[in-house]
């Protein structure tokens, strides 16, 4: 076990391409780190520079106190888990489990002890002679997670390891993903790019874009309070409605048209305006009008079981907003809604970079 | 080639070394003998050689002889790669057709595969033999007069036969498995989308096995050049004053048999030049075939 | 769906008739005795002389070629067919493996030194490489029989294609579980590669074995004689005989056609994948 600290960390390809562009997290000791983004930004890269199995171009990489940057991948002390599992196919579950320890020139009797424990926690003890061809997806996944356990390394890394499976394995893999670690405490990095994954995971959440990161924080402050309309749109589902508004005769209003009314608590001339649509409500008999309201005209209902998505335009020009209803609720297409929002719950961001606006 | 790889200042070399010696012991000292004796003239005696320059090409491109073998060998080679290309395809897709004893009918049409070509010569010039050959007599209820090793075009003719039965079965295999590569979702798309089995033939599976093609294509020109070497010496059997023979067999009889070492390497390097531009070809459509699929 | 219908099944009797009649008329002309087929021409009969025929061909020195059994040249076929075979397999692993999983200098030079070699084949430069093996001693030799057929690149470039299949998450895996370039490549590359291994095996053992023209010109020395250096022999001798002994050489053929017949009917599904994967 053991803290990871990255420092600066660039990476260049050699055609020129710079993956990741100065990147410093802190790692702490037993921390479940989870890298999210959208593809290309430079996840894998980071993830494979802490293996060592990229070089890193500028910075450093320390695991607990030691600079790993010319550390070989079998020194780090680390395991790793890939997308693909990379099981070795010719052998069987418990060599693959075992072929990692016996490299280090650890004792028979140490390796069978380890192996078995481990295949004892992820129940695969019934599978240990055969190959991973006679094994089926969700079953590969867990030896690919038995090759990690049973090194006892310092910090698991992992790379998408449940986007191979299907939606229901991939759910319940992720909770013994979580329970797993909980349990070892090993520091842990994850990369993923969805992003309920990633809530739910995390101790932190690093949000990446373009190698660059966009916040560092705990999964619920990066939701409740997104750096940017990047982060905004990327955590959380269905996206973060953006407006473009600006500064009007009382308040603020839509740079696109009329029917939004709204504080400008800032004082600015122009922000993008976003609210989540699980904090918009409809103004209805008894429901007051909260710090924001806007008018906006239905367009189609979309019903998913506990909850429906409720599609409408605004601002004239037709842009389109979501909201979250009550999964019962009934709309009719061009049906004229007020819906309102809290202002705790309205987010503001520089019209320009994007970036959150505080004061 | 591989994104994470090993780096290890002598490893790779060494492991490269026994290829790297063989072949410029066997391949690149040869290959630039040819290339040097191909502008001297040897003595007959073993005395010495003389720079000629040109000479030893100007001689053989300038021969008649040598000009009818070349004319022989590239009808020989367009008949080969043509005959035998096309009974390949027509075998592969009835084999790929039929929905009983497809795997029967493919193991009988491809194990002729592991014949040699001076084997299968050997049995050719038996059946087309003049006292035991059955052929013979089935030329002459056509009022043939076959006379293998004695007639020209007779001759060619049996070389030709015998070259297209060794080789069927390479381009059977290649267009089978060419054929059952097509998903089974395009097959039954075409069936939707057109009537006419033959139509179907031509305008969708045709053009998807164009690659086997193209690249059995080469593989075949260059069989008809070189493998057939066993199959020419075999059905001439070294008389080859009044026979047909291939480019291949003149460069082995006038070096290996005639001691004129400066004209077969001339030859040779003439067909030096031949092969690299077929493999260029063959090249930059494997190049190709890896980017698209 | 598409019905078979009969023309399909007649078209491929007929194609399959022409490949195995006249193998199977040769293999039973060859049970009959010289003088019967010189009579009655080709047999496609039984006939009573199997035994002895080959028999002869087998054990008795200078059936055709004066000193040598057809026991003698079998086994040098199969020194031909198993050592090339082996050989390729050896040195074009070894620098497939160079070649795909290592970064160093001159590796792309290298690459193309090797890959050159696709361009001409031992044909085209015979007289040449003839003389240096005769200046290197190695005429009438098992080595000199195989080693220049090494000179190309055909294996390597089989491994290299395959290699590059090989999933890269691979390497990454047993490089952190601790393996080095020697433990990667006997632990983990050469069993993932095994099946090509065998598929290239079976084709290059075919190749050494059908060699004619190599050892024609390498070989005088009738011990090192192989089968089918043997037909040129049977050729040779019959020029000016009264009976050929068409039933020896029918049963020599046989025996130069079996064992490759027989290794790429065993192993069909090998060879074939083999052989169509690699693109040559
Ligand atoms: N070996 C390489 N050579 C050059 N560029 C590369 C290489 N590997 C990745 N890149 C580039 O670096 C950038 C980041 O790649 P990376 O694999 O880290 O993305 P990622 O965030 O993991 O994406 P994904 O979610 O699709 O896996 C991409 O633009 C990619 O094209
Ligand atoms: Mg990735």
């Amino acid at each position: 076990m053991a803290t990871i600290t990255l420092d600066t960390v660039r990476k260049v390809y050699a055609g020129g391409v710079e993956a990741v562009k100065g990147v410093s997290i802190d790692i702490a000791d037993g921390e479940f780190i989870v890298l999210v983004g959208p593809s290309g930004c430079g996840k894998s890269t980071l993830l494979r520079m802490i293996a060592g199995l990229e070089e890193i171009s500028t910075g450093e990489i320390r695991i607990g106190e030691k600079v790993v940057n010319k550390v070989d991948p079998a020194d780090r002390d680390i395991a790793m888990v890939f997308q693909n599992y990379a099981l070795y196919p010719h052998m069987t579950v418990y060599n693959n489990l075992a072929y990692g320890l016996k490299n280090r020139g650890m004792a028979k009797d140490e390796i069978d002890r380890r192996v078995k424990e481990a295949a004892r926690i992820l129940e695969i003890g019934d599978y240990l002679d055969r190959k991973p061809r006679a094994l089926s997806g969700g079953q590969r996944q867990r030896v690919a997670m038995g090759r990690a356990i049973v090194r006892e390394p310092a910090a698991f890394l992992f790379d998408e390891p449940l986007s191979n499976l299907d939606a229901k394995l991939r759910v319940q893999m992720r909770v013994e993903i979580k329970r797993l670690q909980k349990s070892l405490k090993t520091t842990s990095v994850y990369v993923t790019h969805d992003q309920l994954e990633a809530m739910t995971l995390a101790d932190r959440l690093v949000v990446l874009s373009g190698g660059n990161i966009e916040q560092i924080g705990a999964p619920i402050d990066v939701y409740d309070k997104p750096a940017s309309t990047f982060v905004a749109s990327f955590i959380g589902s269905p996206a973060m409605n953006l407006l473009k508004v600006r500064k009007g005769a009382a308040g603020l209003e839509l740079e696109t048209g009329s029917g939004l009314t709204a504080a400008n608590p800032y004082g600015r001339d122009r922000y993008t305006l976003g609210v989540r649509p699980e904090h918009l409500s409809l103004v209805e008999a008894g429901v007051p009008a909260g710090a924001l309201t806007l008018k906006a005209t239905v367009n189609v209902l979309e019903p998913v079981g506990a909850e429906s998505y409720l599609y409408a335009s605004c601002g004239g020009t037709g842009q389109e907003i979501v909201i979250r209803v009550e999964s019962h609720a009934r709309f009719e297409p061009g049906q004229e809604i007020t819906l309102t929002a809290q202002a705790k719950d309205v987010h503001f961001f520089d019209a320009d970079t994007g970036r959150r606006v505080e004061s | 080639m591989k994104r994470v790889q090993f780096t290890n200042a002598s490893l790779p070399y060494l492991l490269l070394l026994p290829q790297l010696a063989i072949i410029v012991i066997f391949f690149y000292w040869p290959s630039a003998q040819a290339i040097q004796s191909s502008f001297y003239l040897e003595d007959p005696f073993g005395f010495g050689s003389t720079f000629v320059g040109m000479e030893n090409y100007t001689d053989v491109l300038g021969s008649n002889e040598y000009a009818s073998i070349a004319r022989f060998t590239i009808a020989f080679t367009l008949l080969v790669t043509f005959l035998s290309l096309s009974i390949a395809l027509l075998l592969a897709v009835k084999a790929d057709a039929v929905l009983k004893g497809s795997s029967t009918y493919k193991t009988l049409l491809m194990w002729v595969y592991a014949v040699a070509p001076p084997v299968a010569g050997l049995m050719g010039v038996m059946f087309f033999d003049m006292h035991i050959g059955p052929f013979l007599k089935v030329a002459a209820f056509f009022g043939w007069d076959f006379k293998i090793g004695l007639n020209y075009f007779d001759t060619a003719f049996a070389m030709v036969v015998i070259a297209v039965w060794k080789q069927i079965p390479y381009n059977f295999i290649f267009f089978l498995s060419g054929l059952q590569a097509i998903p089974k979702s395009v097959r039954e798309a075409s069936m939707i989308d057109c009537r006419s089995g033959f139509r179907r033939f031509w305008s969708i599976i045709l053009p998807l096995l164009a690659p086997t093609a193209f690249f059995l294509l080469i593989i075949n020109m260059t069989y008809s050049l070189f493998d057939t070497f066993g199959i020419v010496d075999v059905v001439v059997k070294d008389k080859a004053a009044n026979n047909p023979i291939t480019l291949v067999y003149k460069v082995y009889m006038d070096g290996f048999r005639g001691g004129d070492l400066g004209g077969s390497s001339a030859q040779s390097v003439i067909l030096m030049l031949v092969v690299f531009v077929l493999t260029i070809f063959q090249f930059r459509f494997i190049e190709r075939r890896v980017h698209y699929g | 769906m598409y019905k078979s219908k009969l023309s399909d099944h007649l078209i491929l009797i007929l194609g399959s008739v022409l490949m195995i009649g006249p193998v199977l008329i040769v293999f039973l002309t060859s049970t009959h005795d010289a003088v019967e087929v010189h009579r009655f021409g080709l047999m496609a009969s039984w006939g009573d002389h199997f035994t002895e025929t080959y028999n002869k061909v087998l054990f008795k020195e200078g059936g055709f070629t004066g000193q040598v059994t057809g026991v003698r040249m079998l086994i040098n076929s199969l020194i031909l067919g198993i050592g090339f075979g082996i050989g390729k397999i050896v040195l074009s692993m070894l620098a497939a493996y160079a070649i795909v999983y290592f970064r160093f200098r001159m590796g792309t030079f290298f690459f193309w030194v090797i890959f050159t070699t696709l361009l001409l084949p031992l044909e085209v430069r015979i007289m040449p490489s003839y003389e240096v093996v005769q200046q290197l001693g190695m005429l009438n030799s098992y080595s000199g029989m195989i080693v220049p057929l090494l000179a190309s690149a055909t294996g390597t470039f089989y491994f290299r294609q395959f290699f590059k299949s090989v999933p890269d998450e691979l390497l990454e895996a047993a490089r952190i579980d601790g393996a080095g370039p020697f433990k990667f490549f006997i632990d983990i590359l050469v069993p993932t590669s095994k099946t090509m291994i065998a598929a290239i095996f079976i084709i290059m053992f075919v190749y050494g074995w059908n060699q004619y023209l190599w050892p024609m010109m390498m070989t005088n020395d009738e011990a090192h004689f192989t089968l089918v250096r043997g037909i040129k022999q049977i050729l040779l001798v019959w020029v000016g005989s009264q009976i050929p002994e068409y039933n020896e050489a029918f049963a020599l053929a046989v025996l130069a056609m079996l064992p490759p017949v027989l290794v790429v009917l065993i192993f069909q599904s090998w060879f074939i994948k083999g052989l169509t994967e690699s693109d040559k």
